[in-house]
């Protein structure tokens, strides 16, 4: 893939995307497009449908119409394109879902030693170097549960590293976490951001929206309502919802 | 997390928890009478007047129990018929056995009992029946309370693997498959072990062609390890189900595909989760294997019965069934504290059991 190619697609493309659960309808033809290298913070009241939306862009969740592409590989096309859209995404959970059973290390080595073939010394300097990263280099043999939410955050987002994705998703990531806890997660995640990183954050930091986001989406009832920089939105919201939604926050 | 605990002098504790209150009190009487009444001709049957050595019943003659049926046969006890010169082959198959089993206890290693179980059971099969050098000894030789340790263990580590596929397979999205695994749970479950061991034995040769012959006791095994399948299964189906949707979201999320997600990830959390019972279910089976002398099985009951049936032994058999309960008590008692503690272990630091896997 040349340079040029990638400056004209689009990181991320959504197109009129669609999802039920059962009969509630979730996602009511939603569109968006991130730019490489942009950072775009996912703002919205909880059940707007923020956290399915970025578990459908990484194939999570079945969506039931519309089209997500990933650098231009359909997410819902052939087997093999499918598989490459997904892997150019890597995944942060409100949650951590750190594998429990495996040390921090083995944690960020395991999907490259397994998916991507990497060989074991190989994977092991670069989880290493990634962990550095993101500040826990000397937690890397312990057990997740030896470490603060705040350090799992971290390593969650070393491992998704590890996949070397060219997007990352961030669902809620400071959610779960204790208030003294949420800064040092937000600072590797800001980090992330000035490294370049492509990234759709979902949170409720708004914050962190303020600094780093190139750009605010706000969601309610499974439609985005209103969209701009951060600046804009914040001071100049132009839709009442908009407007009731930051009222109740700030 | 130990409460403190106060330090009380004995008569303390005896007031605290024996004679609390007037009920209490008298409850505490009538087991002591209760004991006092028992007690003591058991002890004098069991021990005082025992007589612990002899060729005959006729040397038992001081009143008590007659353990020389046991001292007598102790070797066949152990070991059934397998020829005196070459025991050590049973020494090194029990060291093997402990081998097999060792996953289990040390939860580091852990997710290989899968390979390692199966693995060490054969190789104590290949030892006793004789590989290379090895003279060959025929499975009918084999005997005794080895015999029921060989068959328990053994069908544990060959019931394991197939169980967490039948777990697995009750979990499966496909109906054909869900069905089939639902369907053979439920029927083992459902059938007495002796009833399957008696199928096996009597209706197995009906069926085979002409002039095929089964072993024994490979017969027994493969029934034995049906059964505990099917048990298995069920303790495993726990482990799964206690594993968070979560964990498989992560794993899809670094683009790990379903086979990967459940070999690496849910499997080795499922089954640490289920340990404690799967060693509860063990418990169970290796008190089955004594089910095994009614398919003509010389295991340590086989051999008890044959003993008591001797001339030379009649009327023991109380001293006799004494002795193979007690012999199991023991067994079964030890496994199941083990169980208890993993329980606790892994209830207590359910992530950290593992030891670093290198210096921080």
């Amino acid at each position: 893939m040349n340079r040029q190619v990638d400056e004209v697609t689009a990181a991320l493309e959504i197109t009129g995307l669609h999802k039920w659960f059962g009969q509630a309808h979730v996602l009511r033809g939603l569109d968006l497009a991130v730019q490489p290298g942009e950072k775009v913070c996912v703002l919205g009241p909880s059940g707007s449908g923020k956290s399915t939306l970025i578990r459908c862009v990484n194939g999570l969740e079945p969506y039931d119409d519309g089209r997500v592409l990933i650098q231009g590989a359909d997410l819902a096309g052939q087997r093999r394109d499918a598989e490459t859209a997904r892997r150019k995404t890597g995944m942060v959970f409100q949650s951590f879902n750190l594998f429990p059973h495996l040390s921090v290390l083995e944690n960020c080595t395991l999907a490259p030693i397994h998916v991507r073939k990497l060989k074991k010394a190989d994977a092991d300097a670069r989880a290493r170097t990634l962990l550095e990263r993101v500040r826990i280099a000397e937690h890397a043999s312990k057990f997740p549960a030896q470490l603060s939410g705040g350090q799992q955050q971290r390593a969650a987002i070393a491992r998704a590293l590890a996949m070397e994705p060219d997007i990352m998703l961030f669902d809620e990531p400071t959610s779960a976490l204790d208030p003294e806890m949420v800064g040092e997660v937000l600072e590797v995640m800001a980090d992330l951001a000035r490294q370049g990183m492509t990234m759709l954050v979902v949170t409720h930091e708004m914050g962190f929206a303020r600094q780093v986001a190139d750009r605010v989406v706000f969601m309610d009832e499974g439609e985005i309502i209103e969209q701009g920089a951060p600046a804009e939105f914040f001071t100049a919201p132009k839709h009442e919802r908009t407007r009731a939604f930051l009222s109740r926050i700030l | 997390m130990n409460r403190p605990r106060a330090a009380r002098s004995p008569i303390a504790w005896v007031r605290a928890n024996l004679f609390a209150t007037p009920a209490d009190a008298v409850i505490t009487l009538a087991l002591l009478l209760l004991l006092l009444w028992i007690v003591p001709p058991i002890a004098r049957w069991a021990v005082i007047d025992a007589t612990w050595t002899g060729e005959t019943k006729a040397a038992c003659d001081r009143g008590g129990a007659c353990w020389a049926v046991v001292t007598a046969r102790w070797r066949q006890m152990l070991a059934g018929f397998y020829p005196s010169n070459q025991l050590w082959r049973v020494g090194l198959a029990m060291l093997l056995l402990a081998a097999a089993v060792l996953p289990l206890a040390v939860s580091r290693w852990t997710r290989f009992i899968l390979i390692a179980g199966p693995l060490g059971v054969a190789a104590a099969f290949a030892v006793l029946a004789g590989v290379g050098p090895l003279a060959n000894v025929g499975t009918e030789y084999w005997g005794g309370f080895f015999l029921n340790v060989l068959i328990g263990v053994a069908g544990m580590m060959f019931s394991l693997p197939i169980g967490v596929l039948l777990a697995l397979g009750r979990r499966s999205r496909l109906p054909v498959i869900k069905g089939l695994c639902v369907a053979f749970i439920e029927f083992v479950r459902g059938v007495p072990l002796i009833t399957l061991l008696f199928m096996a034995s009597v209706m197995l040769p009906l069926f085979a062609p002409a002039g095929a012959s089964f072993d024994l006791l490979a017969r027994a095994l493969v029934v034995v390890t049906l059964f505990s399948s099917a048990y298995l299964a069920e303790a495993v189906r726990g482990g799964l189900q206690a594993v968070p949707e979560s964990q498989r979201d992560a794993a899809r999320a670094l683009g790990l595909g379903p086979l990967r997600t459940t070999v690496l990830i849910v499997l080795p959390q499922a089954l640490r989760i289920s340990i404690p019972a799967i060693v509860n279910s063990f418990i169970g089976l290796f008190k089955d294997t004594t089910l095994l002398f009614v398919i003509a099985l010389l295991d340590v009951m086989g051999v008890m019965r044959q003993a008591l049936a001797d001339y030379a032994w009649q009327g023991v058999d109380a001293e006799g069934y004494a002795f193979v309960g007690l012999v199991f008590f023991l067994a079964c008692f030890g496994l199941s504290r083990w169980s208890a503690a993993l329980e606790r272990r892994r209830d207590r630091r359910p992530e950290l059991e593992r030891p670093l896997t290198e210096p921080a």
